[in-house]
């Protein structure tokens, strides 16, 4: 590992400052399982930024209002472990509490899943379909993008040279709602996905027929995507309505833009792009049911 | 060329003092310059959990955490988890059901293992199977490993 600075800012604005005096060619350290393992294989950079002495980087908190607030730098297990999300946004626990082993769920942090921009990350599906925003620090003050707007292409991301992520919003629930996630992977646990699929839904008040839908998909495609067409296939249709179902499935497989690699191949992955897809509906129709 | 950090921390309960560069690992730190060399260095990317240790009671991978981190953290390695009253009952449980073979990866197992019962006293052998998935054994598999943790919660619970 070639030598660097290390700075662990204490305040939104101390990093901020910490960022624009640097050349650019820093690190910005969370729960390190992605970048200390990049530094490892000869990634280099001048200063290394330790978020988690910044509180708005730790925070996790909800406000029925506002909603859950998650900071950058919390690592899956605190997420997963919380008991909101558990009850609010069991959503958010498929997706924290798949993520590599215990070891890593310790360190890895949502922020390092989303700002790595690994096309395979499993958070974002889930963050999406639940209209998460993404809050970013910059020297002009803070912005907020949604999720699905977040990724531009694999390692890619909307985050300009100065900027860092903060935290993860994600809107209190709607009454009747529910949302799913589920991977394929070969084995039980410990790989990263061949594809992934995530799905939310608001159903009305006799929970029979699905008013809003969000389905988003991942590694199978250069970044994270929300189907939007699938959403669109599902509303206003009875929760049994299996034309319907099949019809958002059809838009997962079309909007699949996979390649083939190590871990399958693009007729794969557009098939369970498919399959997932109709898992997470199902899936979060029940949840909704049951809520 | 950036200067070595002062970084104060506990490690085995013990407050300890320490320089480092910003690009050691807390591995390399444990081994190299405080001399607890029973935490092991396998891959090296966090995939095997040989290096696992505990930081403020949640299981890692030293590998991926650097030495300036530990700053204020408590720290827990294997030379941490026996007792002056002798083996911790894992210890003695991975003696009894010889749970090992050449022993690199013991360490991280024993590590990770206390981890989980500190937590769950009486986990399920999916959930220990589950726990410990990111740990490797290369040599002797796992069940020995899995009867071994079970029978050190059964001895712990009594």
């Amino acid at each position: 590992m070639n030598a660097f600075d290390y700075e662990a800012p204490q305040s939104v604005d101390e990093a901020i400052s910490l960022l624009s005096a640097g050349n650019g060619n820093i690190g910005i350290l969370a729960g390190g399982t992605d970048l200390i393992a990049q530094l490892k294989e000869g990634r280099k950079i001048d200063l290394m930024i330790d978020l988690k002495r910044i509180p708005e980087a730790t925070a996790l908190s909800f406000d029925e209002d506002s909603g859950l607030s998650i900071g950058a730098a919390t690592p899956c297990s605190q997420i997963y472990g919380y008991d909101v999300v558990q009850s609010r946004y069991p959503a958010l626990v498929d997706c924290t509490s798949l993520i590599g082993s215990i070891q890593i769920q310790n360190r890895g942090s949502i922020g390092g899943n989303f700002c790595n921009a690994s096309p395979a990350a499993d958070t974002p599906p889930a963050v999406i379909v639940l209209a998460g925003t993404c809050r970013i620090a910059g020297p002009n003050g803070t912005r907020e993008v949604a999720a699905e707007d977040f990724f531009t292409g694999p390692g890619q991301s909307v985050l300009q040279s100065g900027e860092f992520l903060i935290s993860i919003q994600v809107p209190t629930p709607a009454a009747n709602s529910g949302a799913f996630f589920l991977r394929f992977i070969p084995r039980n646990e410990m790989d990263i996905a061949v594809a992934n699929a995530a799905a939310s839904v608001v159903l009305n008040s006799d929970k029979t027929t699905i008013q809003e839908a969000r389905v988003a998909i991942g590694a199978v495609a250069p970044t994270p995507l929300l189907v939007a067409d699938a959403g669109a296939a599902l509303e206003g249709k009875a929760v049994d309505d299996e034309e319907a179902i099949e019809a958002a499935c059809a838009a997962s497989r079309a909007a699949a833009r996979p390649i083939s690699d190590m871990r399958g191949t693009i007729e794969q992955r557009i098939h369970l792009s498919g399959v997932l897809t109709r898992r997470a509906i199902q899936g979060a129709i029940q949840r909704a049911k049951e809520s | 060329m950036p200067g070595k950090v002062h970084v104060t921390t506990t490690i085995n309960g013990e407050s300890v003092e320490f320089l480092c560069e910003p690009r050691q690992t807390i591995l390399e730190v444990l081994r190299d310059q405080l001399d607890l060399t029973g935490t092991k260095e396998g891959c090296s990317n966090g995939n095997c959990g040989a290096c696992s240790i505990l930081v403020n009671g949640e299981v890692i991978d030293s590998c991926l955490m650097m030495g300036v981190e530990a700053e204020g953290q408590e720290l827990t390695t294997i030379e941490g988890v026996a007792s002056a009253d002798g083996l911790h009952p894992l210890q003695q449980q991975f003696l009894e059901h010889a749970a090992l073979q050449c022993g690199i990866c013991t360490p991280g197992f024993i590590v990770a293992a206390k981890a989980l019962l500190d937590q769950e006293s009486n986990p399920s052998e999916e959930r220990i199977r589950l726990y410990l998935a990111g740990n490797l054994c290369r040599c002797t598999g796992y069940d020995k490993i899995v009867r071994a943790v079970q029978d050190a919660a059964s001895e712990m619970a009594e």
